[in-house]
């Protein structure tokens, strides 16, 4: 009997997950399917859903007006550059937070998460200030710096909780064997780490890949990533929406290809410590 | 080694990040240009190499939306930042942007480009103190596109020159709610530009204005309640549900369903209606006069051009200045006619444009014009305003404004306040912001 109810609930929580999924996903399945309409079936009404002449027109258009690849290629730079920087430094500050905390500890990680809080636009001009002077707009180096920077809050307290898991004394013993700092974070606790700083990288670079605000604002022809290539796409007088739809799915798609392959350690980074 | 480790990864990424520039062209002059996504501006982009192979000037585009476009060129501009080379702007910044010094006159344009070849409204609106800031790419008004079946259905002839009391009888004769069909479409959507823009012609064509001479709103006064009571229930009887959500895209795309009787908005619209790739409905699409109420001397149609211009800043004026003369001259006009058609070129620049025969046959043509010849600038409102603009105010301040004041009013479209709040709200909000601003 009571294995009965089990079996009812399971079935109960999975189509229940299957419904939350489809729903969540549906936005990007419906933009994936409208890249494949022409222009007059992606307005009609009512919709259409699977039965219509499926063209890859949009995608030809689209490759033939934007250098994709050029777009694609800034956006790994800048995503893959400033999350692993971010990592780099964050991997340090993590471990003395956890490991030998101060006082001052919750305090700082507090400060580092509120400054998460002020909005984009109150620094704009002084950022693009200083990358006039510094001769940096427009400029892969000065983005992958600016988004590090942005995620380094977010980087160091998800390495943070993941380090707190690790118990202390096992780095005490590789202390007692003689191992220097260098060599207990290195081959003692990293390894240990690896799944959180894989899911912190991941998650990372995911933020990075879509920040659009500075990628916007602080570029124009060489650093542009997919975010501005999208952009280029929406049009105030005219309705283009099978076009930017296969545009946006052609910036999605590495992204939710990595999601794809990495979403194990993706739920396990997004649930580490939340059930004790 | 950790220390190792960490710098070549570290050195890695900024050489990635810095070294690949691998993509500069071998061209001795590139200009960049921040451009919208607009049909024609797109189009403009596929001739580019002409110019290039003409001049041996090599392009960039940056292609934004309209309001990161804004954004971002406003950023640029303000802080000399120098991305930009040339930049397509509106009728509202043109005038603000060069009275700053942040554009460069365009004094240097030469005999063949004709200048005076630009419509006058064109070339007042985008000037300031008599000097062209800005070269017209393509202009636009506003005007009514409706569908001649159904009108014909209803027993009915559009008037050369109709009122708003006509429209609203024949958006009743048109509404067939069991077909779908809205008597009226328009522009119900917050935004300066969207819904903003609409309304405020549609005051202008009831008797109402933003200001008085002293710079006071005007949002108390008999005129606004008329206009904006009217609108609203034209909408509410005779409109699409959600109308407080349309914009110039939301209509387009029922228009050309054959969801719409009668939608009034930018001239620009009838080559996308009058499209049978596009349009359901392309073979029976009727043009008129934006309308006026009964009696009030201004019509309800705007002004508008996406022109290109030079900032201040740019190390590459000479550059283009070309690329301008050859984008807004009437050599490129002749190339887009030759290869696309004359339905295809850019409209409401040129006066030339409107004199050749092989124009005057598109369908649309005279319609465009006469809607911009009905639309002064100067003299936007019955009443005498300080400001130059139809469905703006040329002044800094008038979009932020104008953006919050038609929150309110579709608000009220929603049926969340009545519309005598929305106008009171308007009120305070802008004597507000003007008092702020010092111009009370």
């Amino acid at each position: 009997m009571a294995r009965a109810v089990t079996t009812q609930r399971k079935a109960l929580n999975t189509t229940l997950a299957w419904i939350i999924g489809l729903l969540i996903f549906f936005p990007i399945l419906w933009t994936i399917l409208t890249s494949f309409k022409t222009e007059a079936e992606a307005i009609a009404n009512p919709p259409v859903f699977l039965f219509f002449d499926w063209t890859l027109e949009n995608y030809a258009v689209v490759q033939e007006r934007s250098n994709y690849m050029r777009f694609l290629w800034n956006s790994v730079i800048i995503a893959g550059g400033s999350t692993i920087l971010g990592v780099l430094i964050a991997v340090p500050a993590a471990w003395s937070m956890a490991f030998v905390p101060s006082r001052r500890t919750k305090d700082i990680l507090l400060w580092m998460l509120s400054t998460k809080m002020l909005p984009a636009v109150g620094v704009l001009y002084p950022i693009y200030l200083l990358c006039i002077q510094l001769g940096v707009l427009d400029n892969r180096l000065a983005l992958v710096v600016i988004l590090m920077l942005i995620n380094l809050p977010i980087i160091v307290w998800m390495l943070y909780t993941y380090f707190r898991e690790i118990p202390g004394e096992i780095l005490e013993a590789a202390r007692m064997d003689g191992a220097g700092l260098k060599e207990e974070i290195l081959y003692v606790l990293t390894p240990m780490a690896i799944p959180g700083i894989a899911s912190t990288l991941l998650l990372n670079f995911i933020l990075a890949w879509n920040e659009a605000f500075w990628t916007l604002n602080l570029t124009s022809v060489d650093a542009a990533p997919l975010t501005a290539f999208i952009a280029s796409y929406s049009s105030p007088e005219g309705l283009f929406f099978a076009k930017l739809s296969a545009a946006s799915t052609m910036a999605i798609a590495p992204i939710l290809i990595l999601g794809w392959f990495s979403q194990k350690q993706l739920v396990r980074g997004l649930t580490f410590g939340a059930v004790k | 080694m950790f220390s190792k480790t960490v710098l070549r990864a570290t050195s890695a990424i900024a050489i990635c990040a810095a070294g690949t520039t691998a993509f500069a062209d071998s061209h001795a002059t590139t200009i960049t240009i921040a451009t919208v996504n607009n049909g024609d501006m797109i189009r403009m982009q596929g001739y580019t190499d002409q110019f290039t192979e003409e001049t041996g000037i090599a392009v960039e585009w940056v292609t934004l939306e309209e309001n990161v476009l804004r954004q971002r060129v406003t950023t640029d501009i303000t802080t000399n930042g120098g991305q930009f080379d040339i930049m397509t702007i509106g009728m509202y910044e043109t005038p603000i942007w060069g009275a700053n010094g942040w554009l460069v006159p365009l004094d240097g344009l030469s005999a063949e480009y004709n200048v005076d070849d630009l419509l006058p409204a064109m070339r007042d609106g985008l000037s300031h103190d008599g000097t062209l800031y800005a070269a017209p790419f393509y202009g636009e008004s506003s005007m009514i596109m409706y569908r001649t079946d159904l009108m014909e259905a209803a027993g009915l002839e559009m008037p050369a020159d109709p009122t708003w009391q006509f429209i609203r009888e024949a958006a009743a004769a048109m509404d067939d709610p069991e077909n779908d069909i809205n008597g009226i479409c328009l522009r119900g959507k917050p935004g300066w530009g969207e819904g903003g823009a609409f309304i405020t012609v549609t005051g202008n064509s009831f008797g109402a204005r933003w200001f008085d001479e002293e710079w006071n709103a005007q949002f108390d006064q008999p005129e606004w309640a008329d206009a904006l009571n009217f609108y609203v229930n034209l909408m509410n009887d005779y409109g699409p549900d959600g109308y407080e959500n349309n914009g110039f895209n939301e209509n387009l795309s029922l228009f050309q369903q054959g969801l719409c009787g009668m939608w009034i908005d930018a001239t620009v619209a009838a080559s996308f209606v009058t499209n049978p790739n596009d349009s359901e409905v392309a073979d029976s699409v009727g043009f008129a006069l934006a309308p006026n109420s009964e009696g009030v001397d201004r019509r309800s149609n705007w002004l508008w051009a996406w022109a290109l211009a030079i900032p201040a800043g740019t190390q590459q004026a000479d550059a283009a200045l070309q690329f301008i003369e050859w984008a807004t001259g009437t050599g490129y006009i002749e190339l887009v006619a030759e290869n696309e058609g004359w339905a295809n070129v850019p409209p409401g620049a040129r006066t030339s444009l409107y004199e050749n025969p092989n124009y005057q046959e598109v369908p649309f043509a005279q319609m465009t014009l006469d809607s911009i010849l009905a639309a002064d600038p100067n003299n936007p409102t019955v009443d005498p305003v300080p400001y130059v603009g139809i469905q703006f105010a040329a002044i800094p301040e008038f979009a932020g404004i104008a953006t919050e004041v038609s929150q309110e009013f579709a608000s009220a479209y929603a049926g969340q306040q009545s519309v005598e709040e929305a106008l009171a709200n308007a009120q305070a909000i802008t004597n507000e912001a003007m008092e702020a601003a010092g111009y009370r």
